[in-house]
């Protein structure tokens, strides 16, 4: 397995100097032009774009026309002047909060149940959980669009077995990013399971079966022993749902738009962040306004990570 | 076993089983639905099977869109991008891992920074790079963003950490040049972190949409899932042609998980920062 903890290296240590230059210095020279490939790709693909978008975001710049600086009149229009902003922000919020907090809740009781002794068939189980992982976006996108599909769809057949009226979906702005959502569960779940259950597999049994013979009960052993334990692969799923959650976009722009109809709608109830960002720049083809959006973004998923960090880090010390 | 645990197992069972069929049955409707006709999906009461097997859905897709196209254009994207993150990830992920010199720690912490930049605050400069490198349209642009993955870096240096230094020491005694010992040593050593870190680009690349989106222009130039959603868009009340075409980009991926589940399960986890 990976260490997880990094122990300090010692270098190569040669007693004999080679060619002039010192052990040290040919040490430096070898890692160096390994790491060459890597640093200039990071330079030009990432650094480079980084503080360009930054530069961007204080311009007006429609692309192939003259660049303007505006200073921070971009961030000013975005933050106070642009309710279709505030709006994507929010939709954004929405669907990160109920595509990754019943999907976490969900995948944990399930690997719970698959991590009990007495279970066979736990591959079997685990490899069907896990295959929406590995299905294609776009085309799993057309399968949902089409099972939800307000009058003929299984989805609200099933619903109309029950004696309920099947909601709109996503023809219906109050339900729209419901729909989206409800992909999303079916999605992600086998993922996030997985890493629980390699967390809770990493729990020595011993520990388990000391509770249990102390008396304790399958709640306190869940509260006292494995959330505790687990905390490290809960905080890592919450964090990696939170950041895919905010980059919401393919599914948005598969599931809603038509040729009658933009991509984020109906009413600009689905529109997320990221697709208000690429409509903005692209449509009109304005750099400096969607690199201010985009750098908001930023500032909005390194804020919710650190929260995290904060809030799951400091609940379940033990 | 107690009567009360036997039956907690078998509602466990059975709850697990229920579940199973909800995951599946997305994926099952949309086999199904491929075979249908169009009055068949949509008629009340619903059926389950279709009347009648053919391939009529699937002959429909390959002649209206170059579907052969798109899958050849997605696995070039995959290869170029897979190459590129394996080769630049090792190197980099032995250096940090094995070498001690100057600016070692801070590189590393600048590199690891990067891994918080989301996608969308480059995606507007790397869009006008692109345009400026004249790399619109080409598989150069398509691959561009994802060249280099700070994420395969650490993967490497975590996992090359734990190879003991002796090996390179005595092979350095015996005379072998560093690119040999690289090669030779290191390399064959990394073979699990390697193929964990093949098969997290794969699936991201693959999946890769917003970025082809913006760069190809020309339907030759297409990836999988953007061949897709442009065919899907044009036919979007054919819903059996939509779910041919679905079934069709759902299962490359799929055949290779059902082959390799196990690696793609560790793959994907121990990967999963993404």
């Amino acid at each position: 397995m990976i260490p997880l903890v990094a122990h300090r290296t010692q270098g190569p240590r040669r007693a004999q100097r080679v060619k002039g230059l010192g052990v040290k210095g040919r040490q430096t020279l070898w890692a160096y032009l390994f790491l060459s490939p890597a640093l200039a790709l990071f330079a030009v693909t990432v650094m480079y774009p980084m503080v360009r978008a930054l530069q961007y975001s204080f311009f007006n710049w429609p692309l192939g026309g003259d660049k303007t600086f505006i200073g921070l009149q971009n961030y000013r229009r975005l933050l106070f002047e642009d309710p279709a902003f505030r709006e994507a922000v929010g939709n954004t919020l929405y669907f990160t909060f109920f595509s990754v907090a019943p999907t976490l809740a969900l995948a944990l009781v399930v690997a719970i149940m698959l991590n009990g002794p007495l279970l066979r068939a736990r591959g079997a189980f685990r490899t069907i959980y896990f295959v929406p992982v590995v299905t294609s976006l776009v085309a799993v996108g057309f399968v949902w669009r089409a099972m939800l599909e307000p009058s003929f769809g299984v989805i609200n057949t099933v619903i109309r077995w029950f004696g309920l009226p099947g909601p709109g979906w996503l023809a219906d702005p109050d339900w729209a990013m419901n729909g989206i959502v409800l992909m999303a569960v079916w999605r992600d779940f086998g993922f996030y399971m997985v890493i629980f259950l390699a967390g809770l597999q990493a729990i020595p049994r011993e520990i388990t079966d000391a509770a249990i013979v102390d008396g304790a009960s399958a709640w306190q052993r869940f509260r006292s022993i494995t959330l505790p334990l687990l905390n490290p692969s809960i905080l890592l799923a919450a964090v990696i749902g939170v950041i895919n959650g905010l980059q919401l976009f393919t599914q948005v722009y598969v599931m809603t738009g038509s040729a009658q109809q933009l991509p984020g709608g109906p009413l600009n109830s689905t529109r997320s962040a990221v697709l208000y960002i690429v409509q903005q720049t692209f449509r009109p083809l304005e750099m400096g306004y969607g690199s201010a959006a985009a750098f908001l973004l930023f500032v909005l998923i390194m804020i919710v990570t650190l929260i995290q960090f904060q809030v799951l880090q400091r609940k379940f010390e033990y | 076993m107690t009567s009360r645990a036997r039956v907690l197992l078998a509602g466990k069972y059975l709850l697990l089983t229920a579940g199973a069929i909800i995951m599946l049955s997305p994926l099952i409707w949309m086999v199904l639905a491929s075979f249908k006709t169009l009055p068949e999906i949509l008629s009340f009461p619903p059926t389950l099977l279709p009347e009648q097997v053919d391939l009529r859905n699937y002959r429909a897709v390959f002649e209206t869109i170059d579907f052969v196209r798109y899958f050849l254009n997605s696995v070039i994207v995959a290869v170029l991008t897979v190459g590129s993150v394996l080769i630049t990830s090792s190197l980099a992920g032995y250096a940090f891992a094995k070498f001690s010199f100057p600016g070692r720690d801070a590189l590393f912490i600048v590199v690891l920074a990067t891994l918080m930049i989301p996608f969308q605050v480059r995606v507007i400069p790397l869009y006008v790079l692109a345009s400026d490198l004249q790399l619109l349209n080409t598989y150069g642009g398509l691959v561009l963003p994802t060249l280099v993955d700070a994420f395969g870096v650490f993967l490497m240096r975590q996992y090359l950490q734990s190879i003991p230094n002796e090996l390179m020491e005595s092979a350095r005694v015996d005379g072998a040049g560093e690119i040999r010992i690289f090669v030779q040593i290191v390399l064959p050593l990394a073979k699990p972190a390697l193929s964990a870190l093949t098969i997290f680009t794969l699936v991201v690349s693959w999946e890769s949409f917003l970025w082809p989106l913006l760069v190809a222009c020309s339907t030759d130039m297409y990836t999988l899932p953007l061949g897709l959603a442009q065919f899907a868009g044009r036919f979007l009340d054919r819903t059996e042609l939509q779910m041919a075409a679905s079934t069709l980009t759902v299962l490359p991926l799929l055949i290779a998980f059902l082959f390799m589940q196990r690696r793609f399960i560790e793959g994907m986890a121990t990967t999963g920062m993404k």
